[in-house]
């Protein structure tokens, strides 16, 4: 009697990798470069490109992370990358000796310093806003959009209590200042780095989805949260972690965001939100990978156009926005929720 | 009549129509009691808020749709009569084409927008308006030939609306006749008659139906209801409210910017008014319009003194600072989405109830 189990397992279906939608940023960059003309420029908008979406992935990463866990689009996540840059502006403020020297190991240790600072308060802040502002009006929509819309005011009323309505400069250290040349192409220094640090983000957080078990269970429970609980895993503990991790990520956008534009509003945040949604939108609500490559198309695009035809520049969000979902209704990586 | 004339809609609360009495004496009697040219300014604002908000209210507290372009549909209408009246000059003819242009373009523009985009969840579209309404506020800085970019346009109104123009010469129990007083009494009667009407379409059975759709969208297309077309129509409605209100205000300023009209600042204030007054009450409008538009007006002189009472105490002296009034309204706000839902309008229209029933017989 021959017991099927010595036939050879077949192994488990598996889905064909989707890699359309990454093919999209060599094609913009390629079709930008004969419209631009010039090689050198072309080097240096691409940089600015990539420097930007790097800081908006890392912005915006929590932010569709929280939703595609718990249904939750935070309007107040802007509050975190408000108070991230607030915070750098002190901790440089105090370390000005370190900052205005010429040595990039003191330079390195006060940016450091200033992110890990911004990291911490904003998460910890996050942690009382989920607590206090989301926790209440979990699973009731209208309130939740309401309330996270309160949440931002009054938190950007209490940066402005705290630091003052003005707006403070954020200077570079001294030694990322100034531009390297690539050939022709002359490359801010700070854009490089804001490109290395958003890639190191991006590779630890798909590290931490793809091989730990935490990861695991976060993706698991982005796609059906149901069934993650039903075998005995607290979600809801999973998704405070989530959260203060996504508050902490915008702190550290927030810092970086503000030594890009040298200064820093209070109104830093609410200006950053509709890019922010954007992109959210553009990549699939809930998938870190769409969320990745809509954060770089924006940052090329706006560059891009930025360059060649201003006034379209201001709408090349919503254009892109428009485009991707008429291709893709769901966003380029449509996360198969239940 | 009165009980005709409000749709059936009546306060349902002694205080509640208290508080709509005086508000409307209120506004009505402002040039006679109130002198000087700021009272009758925030009298007007007011008025026009309450268009404004009651439509927005149309919107999110009857229908359950959150949408952040309220403030476009606000801006076209300024932007309409203000284009109109600085393109024709200051005729009547003007006033009629810029509304009428300002309602297509509304009428299109929330047509295709609720087409587009009620289909998907609250969350999407209160993004997608979001993106669009900032979309629309470059796009009013940008094309400064038409809309004057930053600045704005300035123009002048039909001569009868002008300050210049007087009914008699001597003034009326020490108020002069003027045009400025013309327009502040036909901005409150257009008011109430805006009012009027949208009590009129939210009691009606169209009404009922949107309402159905906020409170169970599911069960509501079961019975029958094309929700889509519901909603889209509620979406339509309530912008062109909006788009009048906006006439109403660039009617009144004799100005209008991209600050005035179309901020999201605007859009804020909003949603305040709207949640502190009462969602899903039309009363609420009148309610929260008043106090947010007195407390923006007013609260700040009183923070004044607080903030010169404590300015040896440091953290106190800037949380109570002037200019951090929205603070304490945001506060407001938050507490109001907990603790009552249904505003101060539902507060009082429940304590009345309870009230009622309290009393067996009477």
């Amino acid at each position: 009697m021959n017991s099927p189990a010595t036939t050879a397992i077949e192994p488990l279906p598996t889905v064909k990798p989707d890699r359309l939608p990454l093919m999209l940023l060599p094609v913009l960059a390629l079709v930008a470069l004969p419209l631009i003309g010039s090689a050198s420029t072309w080097v240096t908008l691409t940089f600015a490109g990539l420097a930007m979406g790097m800081i908006i992935f890392i912005i915006a990463s929590g932010l569709t992370l929280v939703f595609g866990l718990m249904d939750v689009l935070n309007f107040g996540h802007g509050v975190f990358i408000t108070l991230g840059a607030f915070m750098a502006t002190s901790v440089l403020g105090l370390m000005t000796g370190w900052t205005t020297s010429t040595s990039l190991l003191l330079n390195l240790v006060a940016v450091l310093a200033a992110m890990l600072v911004a990291m911490s308060v904003a998460g910890g802040v996050g942690s009382v806003f989920e607590r206090v502002i989301i926790r209440p009006v979990y699973g009731q929509p209208l309130k939740q959009i309401l309330i996270t819309m309160g949440g931002m005011i009054v938190g950007e009323e209490l940066i402005k209590v705290v630091w003052g309505p003005e707006a403070r400069p954020l200077l570079l250290p001294t030694a990322f200042q100034g531009s390297i040349l690539m050939g022709d192409a002359a490359v801010e220094k700070y854009r490089l780095i804001s490109v290395v640090l958003g890639l190191i983000v991006f590779a630890i957080m798909t590290w931490v989805l793809t091989h730990t078990k935490v990861g695991l269970l976060i993706r698991a429970g982005v796609h059906d949260r149901e069934m993650v609980e039903s075998l005995g895993y607290r979600i809801r503990r999973l998704f405070i972690g989530v959260f203060v991790v996504g508050s902490a990520l915008a702190g550290l956008g927030g810092v970086m965001w503000g030594l890009y534009q040298q200064s820093v509003t209070p109104q830093l945040g609410s200006q950053v939100n509709v890019l922010l949604f954007i992109v959210i939108i553009i990549g699939g609500m809930g998938s870190v990978t769409g969320c990745f490559i809509g954060a770089m198309l924006v940052g090329l695009l706006a560059n891009y156009t930025g360059f060649l035809v201003p006034k379209v520049a201001l709408f090349s969000n919503i254009l892109l926005m428009v485009i991707v979902l008429l291709w893709r209704p769901e966003g380029l990586y449509p996360v198969g929720k239940k | 009549m009165l009980n005709h004339l409000l749709s059936g809609d009546l306060p349902r609360s002694r205080v509640l129509a208290v508080v709509l009495v005086i508000i409307l004496a209120g506004l009505l009697l402002t040039p006679f009691i109130f002198p000087g040219a700021k009272a009758l300014n925030v009298a007007a604002k007011i008025c026009i808020f309450i268009v404004l908000v009651a439509s927005f209210d149309l919107l999110l507290g009857y229908t359950g749709i959150v949408s952040f372009a309220h403030t476009m549909f606000f801006g076209i209408g300024a932007f309409g009569v203000a284009i109109a009246l600085t393109r024709m000059g200051p005729t009547w003819k003007g006033v009629a084409i810029g509304v009428a242009a300002a309602l297509v373009i509304s009428l299109v523009l929330s047509l295709v927008i609720g087409l587009f985009s009620l289909r998907v969840k609250a969350m999407f579209y209160a993004m997608i308006t979001l993106a669009v309404a900032s979309a629309f506020q470059t796009m009013a800085s940008q094309f400064s030939d038409i809309t004057g970019g930053e600045d704005g346009l300035s123009f002048k109104v039909p001569e009868l609306l002008t300050p210049g123009f007087s009914l008699r010469e001597a003034p009326f129990l020490g108020v002069s006749l003027d045009g400025k007083l013309i327009s502040f009494y036909l901005l409150i009667a257009v008011t109430v008659l805006l009012f009027l009407v949208m009590l009129r379409i939210v009691n009606s059975p169209f009404g009922r139906v949107l309402q159905a759709i906020r409170e169970n969208e599911f069960r509501a297309e079961a019975l029958g209801y094309r929700t889509v077309s519901y909603r889209t129509s509620s979406n339509v409605l309530s912008a062109m409210f909006a788009t009048l209100a906006g006439a109403l205000l660039a009617l009144w300023l004799r100005y209008n910017g991209p600050d005035t009209s179309l901020s999201f600042e605007i859009m804020i204030d909003l949603l305040l008014m709207v949640v502190i007054g009462g969602m899903g009450t039309l009363y609420g409008a009148v309610v929260g319009a008043a106090i947010f538009i007195v407390a923006q007006n007013y609260l700040q002189e009183l923070m004044k003194l607080a903030s010169g009472a404590s300015a040896k105490i440091p953290l106190l002296r800037d949380l109570v600072h002037p200019d951090r009034w929205l603070l304490w309204l945001g506060l407001l706000f938050i507490l109001s989405v907990y603790k009552f839902p249904a505003g101060i309008v539902g507060k009082l229209r429940l304590s009345a109830w309870r009230k009622r029933t309290a009393q067996p017989g009477a």
